[in-house]
């Protein structure tokens, strides 16, 4: 998109006045790049048809820096609310979009992120159906926040629900854990280290949608540990069903760089927050096949069994640590927050 | 991973840990100095693994539980004066008073956390009207940076930077626990980080006047395991020397130039631990020459003084006197999510560490 031809470079607070300047915000960026039967309709709201089930999920976004090494708060916004339906065992059909904008932002910036969301979108194979802009005064936003709410068609095989699991089911995650917060964190004012680690932000709708093609009900859980990371997700499983997880630290996909940052600035990957990871749980007759599955998908080549529900240790997840030792798992608490020495 | 990998070896822990079963024979108390030594200790699990005479006790090194509770609300008094306070990450969620710093940063305070104080001078040159201090907490092993922070600030002319200065010193801690009468302490394992700047030889004293074995430990599996068998083996043979398991980092006479840059900024001097009160030449204080960085002077707030929550007894667990399972209030009113007292907050705390990590929690 030619940023000289909008005619302005900053945002300012007329654009979200619902006036001429929101129409021309509107009709040279948003319905430009968006364009599609439902967004063009340019009504109050859009008229949809889904048959059957749906899945519905709505996430804010409000990340700190905007733009990062992997990625940007835009295509985040997508992928974070697609995932989330993929995880009720979905199919992401739409989104609406929901921007909320502090007055100063650079309109390069803004155009940045619009089509950061618009490749992320068609990626994913998703339409943004409505949306809306409000423009805040400056100083109270941080650049831009973004709501999306993503609406799926739940997958006809798809049964997923904690109650489902049982004794001996399987654990498994697609790949790398911890890259998202970390990339992020390298990047945090006062924080910054030199990485090459990206963000792994990315759709995991179809990897999804393959293993329930495949496998159908044996799948008993999917679940995207995103801010609080694996541990937290773990145990809120174990205590949403009174079942104990046992795991294997040697098992968790942990990329060297990501496991070193962790280390120098003493945070555990465990509760490092990711966007492109997903864990599954699996009856146990499947899991080899469920991993041979994930391995062969770009989205889960680094896949891993990394443990087992257990009746042992009802509400507890335990970790047997590198050297044979055993350790619980607990929720993070607050922020995760660097230690001194 | 060098340096790393090796060290969380399953088959050499577990040899390690065989020998050690072999050779103890009789029940030994010995506490591990650092915070990080405790963290590891419970997040690999090693305390399970250990023969049951061994007993580990958790000591006072980690800097953010014995920081005095009146440091904490000298902190927030300075964000509430419109200060930039910088800190370390685990000291903002300390309860203070009546609040933590996080809670005053809600209220509108500027606080930033970071890894450097380096970067506290930054900030200061970046925002030439307004003051910044940087909460310089830890033991010798923070003690370089923060004193480099000042020299920084010299050199540079900047005249808004400060610190807010609570160092203290391993050995007179160790000599305050092994002074008081209610002491089971039969070996230490020294703290591997702290002696990669001090070296190992102001150790030698306290071997010699309290017979004692010390062995300056490492932090990781492989390094805590053979740090607790030196010790071990030592008691069993009736021995009390000073021994190095962390060579590969500590040498034996420190880290001059650190140690230099110390002496530059810092003397010793008396200092309040929290849960232990007042221990003569146990920290750092600001020289004379520097006491325009001192914070605590620029801004008047040397007077502030609170006591302790009489409910957590940090002092006790501080000391190796009592365990955290051992309070009433353990897990009860006191978690991370509601810390009574530091021990809870920090990830090196030993009642953080056992709420979050150990088996007899739940």
């Amino acid at each position: 998109m030619s940023i000289e031809n909008l005619g302005f470079e900053t945002i300012n607070l007329g654009h979200g006045s619902g006036g001429e300047l929101t129409r021309d915000l509107l009709d040279k960026i948003i319905f430009k790049t968006f364009s599609n039967p439902y967004l063009d309709q340019k009504h109050d709201g859009s008229i949809v048809q889904i048959d059957g089930k749906m899945a519905i999920s709505t996430d804010s976004f409000v990340i700190t820096p905007i733009f990062f090494k992997g990625g940007n708060i835009g295509e985040l916004a997508v992928h974070g609310t697609v995932n989330d339906v993929a995880m009720c065992g979905a199919i992401p059909k739409y989104l609406s979009l929901a921007f909320i904008v502090e007055e100063g932002m650079q309109v390069s910036e803004f155009v940045k992120v619009v089509e950061s969301i618009k490749k992320a979108a068609d990626e994913s194979g998703v339409l943004i159906i409505t949306g809306d802009t409000k423009v805040v005064e400056r100083g109270k936003g941080d650049k831009i926040f973004i709501n999306t709410t993503g609406f799926g068609a739940m997958h006809p095989k798809a049964n997923i629900s904690v109650q489902n699991i049982k004794e001996g089911d399987a654990i498994l995650v697609n790949g790398f854990i911890a890259q998202h917060g970390m990339a992020i964190m390298s990047e945090r004012e006062g924080l910054e280290f030199e990485s090459t680690i990206e963000s792994d932000s990315t759709n995991l709708n179809y990897l999804v949608n393959d293993l329930l093609d495949e496998f159908g009900d044996k799948i008993k859980l999917f679940r995207d540990p995103t801010r609080g990371g694996l541990g937290t997700v773990l145990h809120e499983l174990a205590n949403d069903v009174s079942v104990g997880v046992d795991l294997r630290e040697i098992d968790i996909p942990l990329e060297k760089q990501v496991a070193a940052a962790c280390e120098m600035l003493g945070l555990d990957p465990m509760y490092v927050a990711n966007e492109g990871v997903f864990l599954t749980v699996v009856d146990a007759s499947i899991k080899d096949e469920v991993l041979a599955l994930m391995q062969n998908d770009t989205k889960g080549k680094n896949a891993a069994i990394i443990g087992e529900i257990t009746l042992e240790h009802p509400n507890k997840v335990v970790m047997q640590s590198l050297i044979g030792g055993k350790r619980i798992v607990s929720p993070l608490v607050g922020e995760q927050l660097p230690r001194i020495c | 991973m060098k340096y790393l990998s090796e060290y969380r070896n399953l088959e050499a822990t577990k040899k390690l840990l065989d020998e050690l079963h072999k050779i103890t024979t009789k029940p030994w108390n010995v506490m591990e100095i650092c915070g990080g030594q405790t963290h590891g200790l419970v997040k690999n699990g090693i305390l399970e693994l250990l023969p049951e005479n061994v007993r580990m006790i958790h000591g006072p090194g980690c800097p953010v539980c014995v920081t005095p509770l009146n440091l904490i609300d000298k902190a927030v008094e300075l964000l509430e004066q419109g200060v930039i306070v910088c800190s370390f990450g685990d000291m903002i969620r300390v309860p203070g008073s009546k609040k933590s710093l996080l809670e005053a940063k809600a209220e509108g305070g500027d606080l930033r956390v970071l890894y450097s104080p380096i970067e506290a001078v930054k900030i200061a040159k970046e925002n030439p009207d307004k003051e910044v201090v940087f909460f310089a907490v830890g033991f010798e092993t923070t003690a370089p940076a923060n004193a480099l922070s000042v020299l920084h600030a010299e050199k540079e002319g900047i005249e808004n930077y400060s610190i807010l200065v609570s160092h203290v010193l391993v050995p007179p801690a160790m000599e305050a626990i092994l002074d008081d009468e209610l002491c089971t302490i039969d070996a230490f394992l020294g703290a591997g980080h702290v002696c990669a700047i001090m070296g190992i030889q102001e150790y030698v004293p306290l071997v010699e006047k309290y017979k004692i074995p010390i062995v300056i430990t490492g932090f990781e599996p492989l390094d805590l395991v053979q740090g607790i068998y030196m010790a071990v083996k030592q008691l069993e043979e009736g021995k009390q020397e000073l021994e190095n398991q962390y060579a590969r980092a500590v040498k034996e006479e420190g880290n001059a130039s650190a140690i230099k840059v110390i002496q530059t900024v810092f003397e010793v001097g008396a200092r309040e631990w929290r849960g232990i009160g007042e221990i003569p030449n146990s920290g750092y204080v600001i020289k004379e020459a520097y006491k325009k960085y001192d914070a605590e002077t620029k801004f008047g707030i040397g007077n502030i003084k609170v006591p302790e929550n009489s409910k957590c007894i940090a002092g006790e667990i501080l000391r190796g006197i009592k365990k955290p399972i051992d309070c009433s209030e353990f897990g009860k009113t006191c978690k991370p999510s509601n810390p009574l007292g530091a021990p809870m907050v920090s990830s090196e705390g030993a009642c953080a560490a056992y709420y979050h990590f150990s088996n007899n929690t739940i």
